[in-house]
C-alpha cells in the first residue's frame, strides 16, 4: 500500500515571502497527519503542492516509490476534499461524484457500483439527482467527501473540510469523518487551524508556522509536550500561560516566590540565562488555601468567566517593583473564592520551561 | 534555477488562449494608430498623384494655419463639454431615481436604457426629423405652447443646429451615464445613509456627505468614457447635419474623414488622426492621474 | 435586491419626475412609429396630428417591397452575430488566460486593453481602409465582420474576466485533481458556468456590431450590402426633390425593433455587462 512522503519541500515567491520552507513528512498506511497553523503558516501551500495544484520550487513528492512531482494534480491519483466544497453547481450529485471515474474510463458497472457503495455509507442515495444548490450545508459536505471516497485513491487531502459549517454539525460530521477515515487504510493529510479537529482526527499532528514544521508528533505528545513556545500558545485552549520571569541561582523569580528550575539547567551553573519563559496551562494552576505551604504565587483576581464546567480567573501578580504579571486559572465552576486575593500552587511536573531567546523546550 | 514546471506545462495554453486576441487587435488597434504616424510624415495627396513623399513635420505645420481644422476643434470641444456635462447631471439625477423602490421600477429601469441600446445613426434620422424645419413636432409644440411664434430652422442655424445635436446626444447616452451610476449607488451600503441619519444629517447632506464621495469612482468612469466618445462623435454628426450648416458643426472625425475619402489627402489626415489620438491620450492621462491611484484600481 | 434608504418623499412630484423619464425616453422613438403609420398627407398636415385616425403601413411596404430591405436587414444581423460569436471565439479564452493564467505583463497587457475601449472608431478609420484595399475586401462582409470582431475584444475580455474571477477558483483546482485536461475543464465545468456571462457580452456585442456606423458607411458602398444604420441614413438622399418623410421613419421604426427587442428579454444583461466591464474592467 501507499506510503507518502514528502521530501524537503520548498515553496519560494520571492526572498522575502517563502511559504514553505524545506519541510519532510512521510505519512504511512493508517496515518492521519494534520497541519495544524494558523493561517499564513504554510498549511495550505503545502497541501496544494501535494495535490499538484501548484508547483514546489525545490523538492519532491514521492506516493510509495513513485515520484509524482512532475505530475498534473489528475494523474497523482489522489483525491482532494475542498473548504468550499467545489461540487460543479451545473452537474447533480450523481455526476458530480463520478465524475472523475467516468474520465477515467472505467467501465459503467464499476461505477455504478462504487457510486452505490459510497452513497450508502454516506447515506446521499436520496440525494443523487439534486443540484447541489438544492443541498443544505452538511449535506455538500458529505457528497464532497463522496468525490474524494469514489475514487479510492491512493492518498486522501482535505484542505479545512469543516470549517464552513456551524459548530453543531461541525462536532457531528467530525465524529463521521473520523470513523470513515478509520475505516479505510490510504494515508490521510488533513490541514486546518482547529486544533480541536487536529487533536480529535489525527495519529500524528505537524504544527506549521512561519513555513517550518515547529512539532511533529501524536496529537497527545504535542499536548503535553510542546516543543517550542509557538506550540505551547497555539496549542491548547484557554491558552497556556507563558510568563517571561528573571533567574537567580537556580531559581526563576515570580514575584517574591522562587521556582526551582529545571534540572538539566539548574546543573550546569554557566547555562543558566538571565531570563526565561515558564509555561503552565490554566488547568494545571491550583488554588490553594490562603498561606498554604503548598503556595507559591499569589494574585489578585480581577476577572472571572464562568464556562459552565469550569470558571476562568485571571490573576494579577505582583512581580518586580512596577510590573505585574497576568496569569489565568482554569477551576471547578464551585470552588468557593471567599476573597478576590487568591494563592496558587504550581505543580512542578506541569510546569514547561522555554529558552527566551529561542523559544526552545529546555528539560 | 530550472525553470518551473507549472509554467512549461501551461505554456502552450496560454499562447493558444491569448495569441488569437493579441493578434487581432494588433491589427486592428496597433496597426491603424502606428501606420497614421508613419503617414502623417509623408505627403500622400492628388498633388503628389497619391505617391506617399517624405515631408517630415510638414503636415503638422500645415495644422498650426490650417483655420478650418482649429473650427472643428472648437466644434468638438463645445459638443464635448456641453454634452457631457449635461449627461452627468442628468445621469445621475435618474440614476437616484432608479435608486428608488417603486411599482414598476423593473419597467421604468428597461425603458431608461432604451435609447443608449438603438443605432445612432438610425435615430440621427430621427432626431432630424423631430427638429424639421417645416413638419417637425419641436416646432409643433413649441408653437402649440406659444414660446414662438413660427416655425425655426434648428437644423439650418449654426448654433440651433449644435444645440440639436447636443439634444439628440443626451438622449442617446445618458443611459449610459445612469446605468453605471446606479451601479455605483447600489454598491454604497445602506447603513452608512442609516448611522448619518442617526447622526442627525438630513438627505440632502446624506448627498453631499456620502453619496458623491463614494460615487466618485463611478462618475470618473463615466465622464471618461463619454468624453472619448463625444471627442470622436461621427455618426450623429454626419447623419443630422453632415456638419452643417456651412461647417458650423463640423467635428474634428468628419474632418478626418473628408480629407480622407473627399479630398483624398492621405498624409494630412493621418496627421490629423495622430494628434485627435495624442489629444485624447493625454486628456486621459491627465483625468487617470487626478483621478488617483484609488480610483485607477477601481478600473 | 438592494434597498434604497428609506425615504417618503412627497409622492406626487416623485411620479411625476417618472413619467417625465418616460417621456423622454420613449417619446423620440414613438414620435417615429406614429409617423411611420401616417398617410403622406397627415405627415405634411401642420399643426402635427398626434393620433392619425387614417392608418396606413404603405411605407413599410415601400422599404421591403420597392428597397431591399430585407437585404439590409440580413446584412446587418449576418455581420452582427457573425462577429458576436467570433469575438465570444476569441476573448473567452484570453479572458480566462488574463484572469487565472500566469502571464508576464498581464497589467500592461489589461492596461492597453482598458485604454483601447476609449478609442473612437475614427482613429482606425484610415488604416482600417488601407488594409481593407490591401486585402480586397471592399465589399465584402469580413471588411466588416474583422474589425467588428476587433473593435468588441476589449469589452468582452474585460466582462469575461471579471466573470471569470468571481467563479471560485477551488472549482477548477477540484476539476483538477479529477482528471480534466485545461480543455476539458473549459468545455465541461466552465462553459456552462459562464453561458450566463457569454449571453450578457454576446448581447452587448450584437448591439454595438448592428449600431456601427462609420465602417459599414466605408467599405460597403455596393447597395446590396449595406447595413440597416447605413441605409437608413442615405434614404433620405435617395429622392432628390422630395424628403420620402414616411419611409424614412418607418426605416428607423425597422432598425430599432431589433434593438427594442434585446432591450426587452435582456435589460438585467446589459445593465450587467455594462457595468461589469466599465466598472470593474
Amino acid at each position: 500500500m501507499a506510503i507518502l512522503k514528502v521530501d524537503n519541500l520548498n515553496k519560494t515567491y520571492s526572498p522575502k515571502s517563502i511559504p514553505v520552507k524545506n519541510v519532510s513528512l512521510t505519512v504511512k498506511d493508517q496515518e492521519f497527519l494534520t497541519l495544524l497553523g494558523p493561517s499564513g503558516c504554510g498549511k495550505s501551500t503545502m497541501l496544494r503542492m501535494i495535490a499538484g495544484l501548484e508547483m514546489p520550487t525545490r523538492g519532491r513528492i514521492w506516493v510509495g516509490d513513485r515520484d509524482v512531482t512532475p505530475l498534473r494534480p489528475g494523474d497523482r491519483n489522489m483525491a482532494m476534499v475542498f473548504q468550499s466544497y467545489a461540487l460543479y453547481p451545473h452537474m447533480n450529485v450523481r455526476a458530480n461524484i463520478s465524475a472523475s471515474l467516468r474520465l477515467r474510463k472505467l467501465p459503467e458497472s464499476d461505477v455504478n457500483q462504487r457510486l452505490r457503495d459510497v452513497s450508502a455509507k454516506l447515506g446521499l442515495d436520496s440525494l443523487l439527482d439534486r443540484k447541489p444548490s438544492q443541498l443544505s450545508g452538511g449535506q455538500r459536505q458529505r457528497v464532497a467527501l463522496a468525490r474524494a471516497l469514489v475514487r479510492r485513491p491512493e492518498v486522501f487531502l482535505l484542505d479545512e473540510p469543516l470549517s464552513n459549517l456551524d459548530a453543531l454539525l461541525r462536532e457531528q460530521v467530525r465524529a463521521e469523518l473520523k470513523q470513515i477515515f478509520e475505516r479505510q487504510s490510504a494515508p490521510v493529510v488533513y490541514v486546518t487551524h482547529d486544533q480541536t479537529e487536529a487533536m480529535t482526527l489525527s495519529t500524528q499532528v505537524a504544527v506549521l508556522y512561519d513555513g517550518t514544521v515547529q512539532q511533529l508528533a501524536a496529537p497527545s505528545e504535542i499536548y503535553h509536550r510542546p516543543a517550542n513556545r509557538f506550540v505551547a500558545g497555539f496549542v491548547g485552549s484557554p491558552q497556556m500561560n507563558l510568563l517571561t520571569l528573571m533567574c537567580e541561582g537556580n531559581f526563576a523569580c515570580l514575584g517574591a516566590y522562587k521556582i526551582p528550575l529545571p534540572e538539566p539547567i539548574a546543573r550546569s551553573p554557566q547555562a543558566i540565562p538571565q531570563t526565561i519563559v515558564l509555561g503552565i496551562r490554566p488547568e494545571d494552576v491550583a488554588v490553594v488555601e490562603p498561606a498554604s505551604d503548598r503556595a507559591i504565587a499569589e494574585g489578585h483576581c480581577f476577572l472571572i468567566e464562568n464556562l459552565g464546567t469550569a470558571k476562568l480567573l485571571s490573576l494579577s501578580i505582583p512581580h518586580g517593583d512596577r510590573d505585574r504579571l497576568t496569569l489565568r486559572a482554569l477551576v471547578p465552576h464551585d470552588l468557593p473564592l471567599p476573597s478576590d486575593q487568591i494563592s496558587l500552587h504550581l505543580p512542578s511536573d506541569r510546569l514547561h520551561w522555554f529558552d527566551s531567546q529561542t523559544g526552545d523546550r529546555l528539560g | 534555477m530550472p525553470p518551473s514546471p507549472s509554467r512549461s506545462r501551461t505554456w502552450p495554453t496560454v499562447f493558444l488562449f491569448l495569441a488569437p486576441a493579441i493578434a487581432l487587435l494588433l491589427l486592428i488597434y496597433g496597426y491603424p494608430i502606428a501606420r497614421s504616424l508613419g503617414l502623417s510624415l509623408m505627403t500622400q495627396n492628388l498633388g503628389t498623384q497619391l505617391e506617399p513623399q517624405f515631408s517630415g513635420l510638414g503636415n503638422y505645420g500645415r495644422m498650426v494655419g490650417d483655420g478650418r481644422f482649429w473650427h472643428t476643434l472648437g466644434n468638438t470641444a463645445v459638443f464635448t463639454i456641453a454634452a457631457v456635462t449635461i449627461e452627468l447631471v442628468l445621469g445621475l439625477a435618474i440614476a437616484l431615481l432608479l435608486h428608488r423602490k417603486f411599482w414598476g421600477r423593473g419597467l421604468v429601469r428597461t425603458i431608461a436604457i432604451l435609447p443608449w441600446a438603438l443605432p445612432t445613426a438610425v435615430m440621427a434620422v430621427g432626431w432630424a426629423w423631430i427638429f424639421n424645419d417645416q413638419y417637425g413636432v419641436v416646432n409643433d409644440l413649441l408653437q402649440r405652447l406659444h414660446l414662438i411664434s413660427g416655425p425655426i430652422n434648428w437644423l439650418g442655424d449654426p448654433a440651433l443646429a449644435m444645440v440639436s445635436l447636443i439634444v439628440a446626444d443626451v438622449w442617446k447616452t445618458t443611459p449610459f451615464v445612469s446605468v453605471l451610476l446606479l451601479a455605483g449607488l447600489q454598491s454604497i451600503p445602506d447603513d452608512l445613509y442609516e448611522a448619518h441619519a442617526i447622526d442627525g444629517a438630513t438627505p440632502w447632506q446624506s448627498f453631499w456627505a456620502i453619496t458623491l464621495p463614494l460615487l466618485m469612482p463611478q462618475l470618473a468612469i463615466a465622464v471618461l468614457f463619454r468624453f472619448a466618445q463625444s471627442f470622436g462623435v461621427f455618426d450623429l454628426v454626419q447623419v443630422m447635419t453632415g456638419g452643417g450648416p456651412a461647417g458650423s458643426t463640423e467635428t474634428v472625425s468628419l474632418y478626418i474623414y473628408a480629407t480622407v475619402m473627399r479630398y483624398l489627402d492621405f498624409g494630412y489626415g493621418a496627421a490629423l488622426t495622430v494628434v485627435t489620438f495624442l489629444l485624447l491620450v493625454a486628456t486621459v492621462a491627465i483625468a487617470i492621474a487626478l483621478l488617483g491611484r484609488r480610483g485607477l484600481r477601481q478600473l | 435586491m438592494t434597498s434604497s434608504p428609506p425615504r417618503r418623499s412627497p409622492a406626487i412630484a416623485f411620479t411625476l419626475a417618472i413619467v417625465l423619464l418616460m417621456i423622454f425616453c420613449l417619446a423620440p422613438v414613438l414620435w417615429q412609429l406614429i409617423t411611420s403609420i401616417k398617410v403622406n398627407a397627415d405627415i405634411e398636415t401642420i399643426p402635427n396630428i398626434y393620433w392619425p385616425s387614417r392608418q396606413t403601413l404603405s411605407h413599410y411596404a415601400e422599404l421591403f417591397v420597392r428597397r431591399p430591405f430585407f437585404n439590409y436587414l440580413f446584412n446587418s444581423g449576418f455581420v452582427a452575430i457573425a462577429s458576436t460569436v467570433l469575438c465570444l471565439a476569441i476573448g473567452t479564452p484570453a479572458a480566462y488566460s488574463l484572469a487565472r493564467q500566469p502571464i508576464p505583463g498581464r497589467s500592461l497587457i489589461l492596461g492597453l486593453i482598458l485604454i483601447v475601449t476609449l478609442f473612437p472608431y475614427i482613429l482606425l478609420f484610415l488604416g482600417l481602409l488601407e488594409l481593407a484595399r490591401a486585402f480586397g475586401l471592399g465589399n465584402n462582409y469580413l471588411a466588416l465582420i474583422v474589425p467588428y470582431t476587433a473593435i468588441n475584444l476589449p469589452l468582452t475580455i474585460l466582462v469575461m474576466r471579471s466573470f471569470f474571477q468571481q467563479l471560485p477558483r477551488d472549482l477548477e483546482d477540484a476539476a483538477q485533481m479529477d482528471g480534466y485536461s485545461t480543455g476539458q475543464m473549459l468545455l465541461n465545468i466552465l462553459l456552462p458556468l459562464t453561458l450566463p456571462a457569454l449571453v450578457t457580452t454576446g448581447i452587448l456585442t450584437f448591439i454595438f456590431s448592428w449600431n456601427e456606423f462609420l465602417f459599414a458607411f466605408t467599405f460597403m458602398t455596393e447597395e446590396s450590402l449595406k447595413t440597416i444604420p447605413v441605409a437608413t441614413a442615405q434614404l433620405s438622399g435617395a429622392s432628390q426633390f422630395e424628403t420620402p418623410y414616411g419611409p424614412l421613419a418607418a426605416a428607423t421604426v425597422v432598425g430599432t425593433i431589433p434593438l427594442v427587442m434585446l432591450v426587452l428579454f435582456f435589460q438585467r444583461k446589459i445593465v450587467q455587462g455594462l457595468t461589469a466591464g466599465a466598472v470593474k474592467g
